[in-house]
């Protein structure tokens, strides 16, 4: 009996796992060849990358501010106040800014993506597109990975300098070291690969949490209430996936540039 | 006779049957979700500017069998042919071009809902054609027109009306001139005097502009009313009388129960059965 269900739930998840990198491939492939929803993609550029901005500004604020509070506590009893500068920095610009961007992203657009294509799937809307001669993953799903890839990384510059100007405020403000030292200090810590590191990762997280969300939304099967398992699961798949695909991303990386 | 001819070479159906191909033909078409049987063996012919009406219960597979002719799901087991097309194997890709020739109303109406009236109604024209703008608008503005929604243009779906909202479904199907005609349920919650509108505005483009039509419904009344008036231009107006027999004989109604076809005939046969299934439904 367990060895059945066990089975049948391997089977599912290695089908999804297909449906998933079919989909993934598909649209990327579209990306190079016509028709191209030009109108689309430059909306989803505004509503991913404007409407995310808000709450990653915050993000990034309060993660830079708090880990400048905390390095500071601990250096101070080695009597290396002046390097919280190296820490805040190093950690926002290599893990802290894409994980934690992509964390928010995947929350906020993971969430309205496979809300908005998963009652679009239970009302026939994506049934009726086809109808017309448009093609759903042309349509829906080329604009928003596009979108997703590029915005993500440009999200994650921004939460950077957030964050860093967050621990600049608190190590200022309360810690009581000069400005100077503080930005000195973040700069020494900033080797280039690093600086690639950061860059690079969030491409592959923007790309993550789309195709996860859109794949989702796209499998919507059982009304309103189908719509709301569709968005749970796309936040929290896309939030796993981010940390699995930035841990795989990193060891790659490592391999490649150090 | 079978135009099946597989795996030899394909034969179109315009070769099978001359210049008077079918425009819809399904060929023993099966059908199940899961372990859960839907169609089985169905089998049916419409001709060029026909009508064929279907009944059955709920969930006796009416708008799957639409769907099925559109190409959004593939049927397990025989043979469709839409336009001289087989399309039960054909690619997403050649499917799109084969729609061009078909318009469906959906059920619920499938209006997109972030679109407004304007750019529902224009959609295929506006995304999958060059059409020039001023051209699309003109076209909507044609197509509400005659179908009374002119003053709702602007409006997006969420601010009309449910009977308003499949209106707008029937306009957006019609826009691009299809060949081919599908109506899910395209009366049902609507008022007797709206439906009456709908039911012409289907009579007008079947014998005006000779589309062909398959109607889903579970209005009789409204089956009837299709199947047994016609239209006609007279000095410049259309009108919609009663139709002769053998105009009538044109349409066809077909009875699904449990995924098979229990009656088919036009709707003088239909009122004589005896059959009493048929005449519970029809009661
Ligand atoms: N995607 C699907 N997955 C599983 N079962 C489905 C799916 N779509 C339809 N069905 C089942 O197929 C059967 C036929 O559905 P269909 O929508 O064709 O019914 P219908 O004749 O149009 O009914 P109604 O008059 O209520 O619209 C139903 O029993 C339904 O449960
Ligand atoms: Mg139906």
């Amino acid at each position: 009996m367990l060895k059945v269900t066990t089975d049948n739930w391997l089977k599912t998840a290695v089908l999804e796992m297909q449906e998933y990198v079919l989909l993934s491939l598909r649209a990327i492939r579209y990306c190079f060849s016509s028709p191209f929803y030009f109108r689309d993609v430059v909306e989803q550029l505004e509503e991913i990358g404007i409407g995310s901005l808000a709450v990653v500004v915050l993000t990034g604020f309060f993660t830079g501010a708090v880990l400048a509070l905390q390095s500071g506590f601990t250096l101070d009893q080695f009597g290396a106040r002046s390097m919280v500068g190296r820490l805040v920095s190093a950690s926002m610009v290599k893990e802290l800014g894409p994980v934690l961007t992509a964390l928010m992203v995947a929350g906020r657009v993971g969430s309205g993506i496979a809300a908005e294509l998963g009652s679009m799937m239970v009302t026939d809307q994506i049934h009726a597109l086809r109808a017309l001669g448009t093609d759903p993953v042309r349509k829906l799903v080329v604009p928003r990975m596009l979108a997703g890839t590029f915005m993500v990384p440009i999200l994650t510059v921004i939460a950077d300098g957030v964050g860093i100007l967050g621990g600049w405020a608190i190590t200022v403000g309360q810690l009581r070291v000069a400005s100077s030292v503080y930005w000195n200090s973040v700069v020494d810590a900033l080797y280039i690969q690093d600086v690639w590191m950061g860059l690079i990762k969030p491409f592959f997280l923007g790309f993550v949490i789309v195709s996860v969300a859109c794949h989702v939304g796209l499998r919507t099967s059982g009304g309103t209430q189908g719509v709301g398992r569709a968005t749970t699961n796309a936040v929290v798949a896309g939030s796993v996936a981010v940390l699995a695909v930035d841990f795989f991303v990193t060891k790659l990386l490592f391999m490649l540039m150090y | 006779m079978s135009p099946v001819a597989d795996p030899l070479p394909p034969v179109t159906l315009e070769e099978a049957f001359g210049p008077n191909a079918p425009v819809v033909m399904f060929d023993e078409v099966s059908l199940a979700f899961d372990d859960k049987v839907i169609l089985e063996q169905v089998s049916f012919t419409l001709l060029r500017g026909h009508t064929k009406i279907f009944l059955g219960a709920s969930g006796a597979g009416k708008s799957t069998i639409l769907k099925l002719i559109l190409g959004l799901l593939k049927p397990d087991s025989g043979v469709i042919w839409v336009y001289g097309e087989r399309i039960d194997n054909m690619s997403e890709r050649d499917l799109l071009h084969v729609r061009d020739s078909l318009g469906m109303v959906f059920q619920e109406g499938a209006l997109f809902d972030s679109l407004t009236v304007r750019e529902n109604v224009g959609f295929k024209l506006l995304e999958e054609t060059k059409m020039p703008l001023p051209e699309v608008f003109a076209r909507v503005e044609e197509v509400l027109g005659f179908i009374g929604l002119a003053e709702h243009i602007d409006k997006m779906p969420s601010e009309l009306s449910g009977g308003q909202r499949r209106r707008v479904a029937i306009a957006r199907a019609m826009t691009a001139k299809p060949r081919i005609l599908l109506y899910d349920e395209p009366t049902t919650g609507l008022d007797p005097i709206t439906a009456i509108t709908v039911n012409e505005e289907i009579i007008k483009l079947r014998d005006l502009e000779n589309v062909s039509s398959i109607v889903v419904t579970h209005q009789l009344r409204d089956a009837y009313y299709i199947a047994e008036h016609a239209a006609h231009r007279a000095d410049g107006r259309v009108i919609i009388e009663r139709a002769d027999e053998d105009k009538a004989e044109e349409a066809e109604f077909i009875m699904l129960r449990d995924g098979r076809i229990c009656f088919e005939g036009s709707a003088g046969a239909l009122r004589a059965s005896p059959d009493p299934y048929l005449r519970a439904f029809l009661s």
